[in-house]
């Protein structure tokens, strides 16, 4: 059920800002294509809100949208924590001379 | 019940930071990010658990198909075209939040507040225009639709009434909440607007695009987050805007573009291709150079750099390119790689081309690290990459170009460029480069050229 907007979450979002931030400007260059699948992948937490809505079973019109929701959600979480996993899997320091 | 899916929250919202934090480090990465999945999962079984939960129909029916559909696009995907697919994500998740907003919207609205209202009409507006924003980057990455871009007269003027009208619909619906009409009319306006945001921008500045929508895409979520009540939403919505925003300001700092001129939907791109710039040099002839001729060059080379752009990953190059560096490698030649922030077609994308051809990342670096190394190295290896090695950025003031920040491959001791002819880049400029009299032009397609190099360099020293 949609609330009001509270103090308290406003200082959330200001403060997830100010730390996302920091965190973000130590990524080197070299990992910003995982950094965006990865805030993809944990961006899907939107599911959890699809989940509530769809769950509450209000009608058919509000169950399908959440069911769209979720649907759209899943893909970002499974699909972004495999991707970033794949890209990461690739990045690896100097081989073995295995082969020339 | 509640106080422990609370606990679920916090515990997850933790566990998402550290592995945004783990990406520091290559080393700490993969495990950073495995503990962020399974901070998500503690997540979302928490809220399995919710109370408000009645029926588990639609959700079981929305995760079975969203994993199914998550397959495809995530297991078996080239990484060429990991851009489009990361932009169609971002249409996927803000498309998640619009509707959201929409089912909020038709269920509340009779009893909603102005605040409240505002809100959903943010998120609702937010989410529709990334939607349809994201899926026009995505179609113009993959080549579904034209990748220059579309202009006409007054699209400006549009655009920018479009965007008015859109906020003075957002103030009424706000004050109105019970205007059935007025929502969905913003909702349609919004999925239009996104449209008209990125039918003027051409391909070649998706990486700046693809950042903001983001960027966008964040903001979505933490509105979200707000209509909700739910904290995690805001601090994950936050985290994934402030990543997007960085992103694009550091793209945009790499295309020499003010942050302003980006946030509005690059619309000045236009404007600056009509001062198409002449090559400055004098009027010398690039000098073409032989297979024999460059093999000889790199047999007496202490130090090679690589230049590599886009072009080198769209013939597919990349691994005849490190084939090519492993022979010199082995032959005790020093290999380091250049990457301008936008070698390829979106953030760090370079980086995970060369990666995926087995290229160690110890061997990569960034613009500002390499180019204090130019001067000292023998050659200079420019594949595929053409605007971002232009010393004209540097030098002519008149050039559309300058003073965006390029490799300095110029004040190398030899440049050799692979090249199939002499066409300029997406700035449609043409290169100085080519002209100087320590760049030699190899003509051709990159592969090929890569092949051949490294059969000839092969038998030259009977490795």
């Amino acid at each position: 059920m949609p609330t009001g907007l509270g103090i308290y979450d406003i200082y959330i979002f200001i403060l997830a800002g100010f730390l996302g931030f920091q965190l973000i400007s130590r990524i080197p260059a070299l990992l910003h294509t995982p950094l965006m699948a990865a805030t993809n992948a944990i961006s899907g937490i939107a599911l959890v809100g699809s989940i509530v809505v769809a769950g509450e079973n209000y009608d058919i019109v509000t169950n399908l949208l959440a069911y769209l929701a979720v649907t759209c959600s899943t893909i970002n979480v499974v699909g972004g924590f495999l991707i970033t996993d794949r890209i990461l899997k690739m990045f690896k320091k100097e081989k073995k001379q295995d082969k020339k | 019940m509640m106080s422990i899916l609370q606990l679920c929250y916090v515990i997850a919202s933790v566990m998402f930071i550290l592995g945004i934090r783990s990406l520091g480090s290559p080393e700490t990465a993969r495990r950073g990010m495995n503990l962020a999945s399974f901070g998500m999962l503690i997540a979302i079984v928490g809220t399995l658990f919710n109370q408000q939960i009645v029926n588990y129909t639609w959700i079981i029916a929305g995760l079975v198909t969203g994993t199914l559909l998550s397959l495809p696009i995530s297991l078996w995907i080239p990484m060429t075209k990991i851009p489009q697919r990361i932009a169609l994500s971002h249409a996927g998740g803000a498309l998640a939040a619009c509707l959201i907003g929409i089912a909020e919207y038709y269920r509340y609205h009779a009893s909603l507040g102005s605040a409240s209202m505002g809100i959903v009409a943010v998120e609702v507006m937010l989410g529709a225009l990334t939607f349809t924003g994201s899926l026009m980057v995505a179609g113009k990455l993959h080549g579904i639709l034209p990748g220059h871009p579309i202009t006409y007269k007054g699209q400006n003027i549009v655009n920018i009434s479009l965007f008015i009208i859109m906020i003075a619909m957002l103030v009424y619906i706000s004050l109105n909440p019970e205007m059935n009409t007025v929502f969905y009319i913003l909702l349609s306006l919004s999925f239009l607007f996104g449209l008209f945001l990125v039918t003027p921008i051409g391909a070649a500045d998706m990486p700046v695009v693809i950042a903001i929508f983001n960027s966008y895409g964040g903001l979505t979520g933490a509105v979200m987050g707000f209509m909700l009540a739910n904290r995690i939403q805001i601090i994950t919505g936050a985290l994934d805007g402030a990543s997007g925003f960085i992103l694009s300001i550091l793209m945009c700092k790499a295309m020499n573009r003010s942050i302003t001129n980006v946030l509005f939907g690059a619309f000045g791109r236009m404007e600056e291709t009509e001062a198409k710039a002449k090559r400055t040099s004098d009027t010398k002839e690039p000098q073409p150079i032989s297979f024999e001729d460059a093999l000889q060059f790199f047999e007496q080379a202490k130090t090679v750099i690589i230049a590599p752009g886009y072009g080198m990953a769209a013939s597919q190059a990349h691994h005849a390119l490190r084939e090519f560096a492993d022979k010199l490698k082995a032959n005790g030649i020093s290999i380091k790689y250049a990457i301008h922030p936008v070698a390829g077609r979106m953030p760090g994308h370079m980086n995970v081309l060369l990666a995926e051809a087995n290229v160690p990342y110890t061997d990569l670096f960034d613009m500002d690290e390499i180019n204090p190394e130019f001067p000292h190295a023998d050659i200079v290896l420019v594949v595929g990459a053409n605007d971002v090695t232009n010393p004209a950025a540097r030098t002519v003031k008149s050039s559309p170009i300058y003073g965006m920040p390029i490799l300095d491959v110029d004040k190398a001791k030899k440049v050799i460029v692979l090249k199939r002819s002499l066409s300029p880049g997406f700035s449609g400029v043409e290169n100085d480069l080519y002209y100087k009299d320590n760049t030699w032009m190899l003509f051709g397609d990159a592969k090929d050229s890569l092949s051949k190099l490294a059969y000839g360099f092969k038998r030259a020293w009977g490795a």
